[in-house]
């Protein structure tokens, strides 16, 4: 995995990328024949990393996946797969056997032994749900030839949590909403997400906090509507209405209080173009700002794709990988300080 | 005080949280029973534990994994696929609370899946102990599997679309 280049979930030219940073979804399949993986011991949980590692890396599947044995994988790396959004935490911080199979562009990874047998995601820039869920329903058609799946008469596909039964589906979106934020109208979206069924997490999904005033909106629902129709509303008229009350703020904030907004902008840009320590998230809160001065053509000079892989290379095994594989606590600030100053087109550090 | 699913008497009172939110259970002993709950009506004062925490009502089990109703309703976790049906009416309400009036599957699922999908995944688990018992050489238990094969293909012959053959002799 080169580290060093910015992951392909993320891009400026993608659609609504002024405020949907990624698009993803995931299907939940277990195999019929083992007992869900919080009941397998380890024999067990190694014996179905054998049937998934055979099915995924046939090379007569569509997709060119690399398997990572996250057993053997060091903590570093585990958090650097976290960062890139490939595995969940809950995955890389789990005791038992396990792994992921990880396609050659990361816009697509299979976990093996995370809450299910197998958990599937494809991720794609902007907003394009379709494209991730016509990418999974094949790879799932091709798994489902060489996996006996559980399914329910009744249930659909079974999951070891019953929340997650039906079509095993969860479209997410990872939204920018530093304007309802500024504006104070976020405990709204919070409030009509939730009368949608809609989830609202953090940065990196479940039990995590907002950061960057990034948020991941999925759906919840997944028994008794099927997965074309969770793609329509999805695609067509929830995350749309989102970007549209997003926008709408951003306008509503340079009509009514253009001077304080362009002051922040362009004073968390000095501070990020000058500073020489910088936290992960103070530099998060403030590329927040910088993010939304570049959508709202405030700052011609900073590019979208620039402020976007900073968000992912701050990040500390990032940074950790940058310089190595080792990195002290205080040594991050400086080396994200660093960082920021060279992406964004800060002074060089040399006084001159 | 009712049931909350009938309108008998409630025998069992109680109290779930779960992610902070509190939601009171009060249920009749039938529905008690059905949802996994202890038939406490049925308990004589000599089934109860003598020490205080020296042993635990026992609950219905999963027959294929073991796990408990009570487990489940701890973790809100099956054990395993056959759990569904083990626990049919605790597997009802706990889909009901979170799926917002989905009360049946629509939409994909695996090509030719006909119904008896359970059937074809059990052939194919018992055609990979089978292949075990051979390969350690335990004649007699692959004996007894092939009879087991044998007989589920009597029974309901399998669809093409089923994969492995269904004679285990093959």
């Amino acid at each position: 995995m080169r580290t060093d280049r910015p992951t392909p979930q993320a891009r400026s030219d993608a659609p609504d990328s002024d405020v949907v940073l990624s698009s993803r979804v995931r299907l939940a399949r277990n195999l019929a024949s083992e007992p869900f993986v919080h009941r397998c011991d380890e024999s067990r949980c190694r014996s179905i990393i054998g049937m998934l590692r055979s099915a995924l890396l046939q090379g007569d599947l569509d997709e060119n996946l690399a398997w990572v044995d996250l057993e053997k994988a060091t903590g570093h790396d585990r958090q650097l797969l976290v960062e890139r959004h490939l595995i969940s935490r809950q995955l890389a911080e789990a005791a038992m056997p396990r792994g992921v199979a990880i396609a050659d562009d990361e816009t697509m990874s299979v976990m093996v032994n995370e809450e299910d047998h197998v958990r599937m995601q494809a991720i794609a820039p902007g907003l394009q749900p379709e494209r991730c869920l016509r990418r999974l329903v094949l790879l799932d058609s091709e798994l489902e030839t060489r996996l006996p799946w559980a399914v329910h008469d009744r249930w659909g596909y079974l999951a070891a949590c019953p929340t997650n039964v039906g079509t095993g589906i969860r479209f997410s979106a990872m939204v920018h909403l530093p304007a309802l934020r500024i504006t104070g109208e976020l405990t709204k979206v919070r409030q009509a997400a939730k009368d949608l069924n809609l989830a609202v997490r953090g940065y990196y999904g479940e039990g995590s906090e907002s950061t960057g005033n990034f948020f991941q909106i999925s759906n919840q629902r997944t028994l008794g509507v099927s997965e074309e129709e969770l793609l329509d509303q999805f695609q067509r008229v929830l995350i749309p209405g989102v970007v549209r009350y997003e926008r709408a703020a951003r306008e509503v904030l340079l009509e009514r209080e253009r001077l304080t907004v362009e002051d922040r902008i362009h004073r968390d840009l000095a501070i990020l173009q000058a500073a020489r320590l910088l936290k992960a998230d103070e530099a998060m809160k403030r590329l927040s700002n910088v993010r939304l001065g570049v959508c709202i053509g405030m700052l011609p000079g900073i590019k979208l794709d620039a402020v976007n892989a900073l968000f992912l290379h701050i990040q500390p095994a990032h940074l950790r990988d940058r310089m190595g594989g080792t990195l002290s606590p205080a040594d991050a600030k400086s080396v994200r300080a660093e960082l920021v100053r060279q992406l964004l087109g800060g002074d060089d550090g040399t006084g001159s | 005080m009712k049931c909350d699913l009938c309108n008998k008497p409630a025998v069992v009172h109680e109290l779930q949280i779960t992610d902070g939110v509190k939601q009171e259970i009060h249920l009749c002993q039938e529905h008690a029973a059905e949802q996994g709950f202890a038939d406490i009506h049925a308990m004589s004062m000599q089934h109860f534990p003598t020490k205080v925490g020296s042993a635990a009502v026992q609950s219905p089990a999963c027959p294929s994994c073991g796990t408990t109703s009570a487990q489940i309703r701890q973790t809100s976790q099956m054990g395993c696929a056959d759990c569904y049906e083990a626990f049919a009416g605790l597997v009802k309400s706990l889909i009901e609370q979170s799926q917002h009036g989905g009360t049946h599957h629509v939409g994909r699922r695996p090509a030719g899946s006909d119904g008896d999908i359970a059937k074809r995944h059990e052939t194919q688990r018992l055609l990979r102990e089978l292949e075990a018992a051979v390969a350690a050489e335990q004649y007699e238990r692959a004996g007894e599997i092939r009879d087991e094969l044998a007989r589920g293909s009597r029974s309901e012959p399998m669809s093409e679309a089923s994969g492995p053959s269904e004679d285990p002799e093959t």
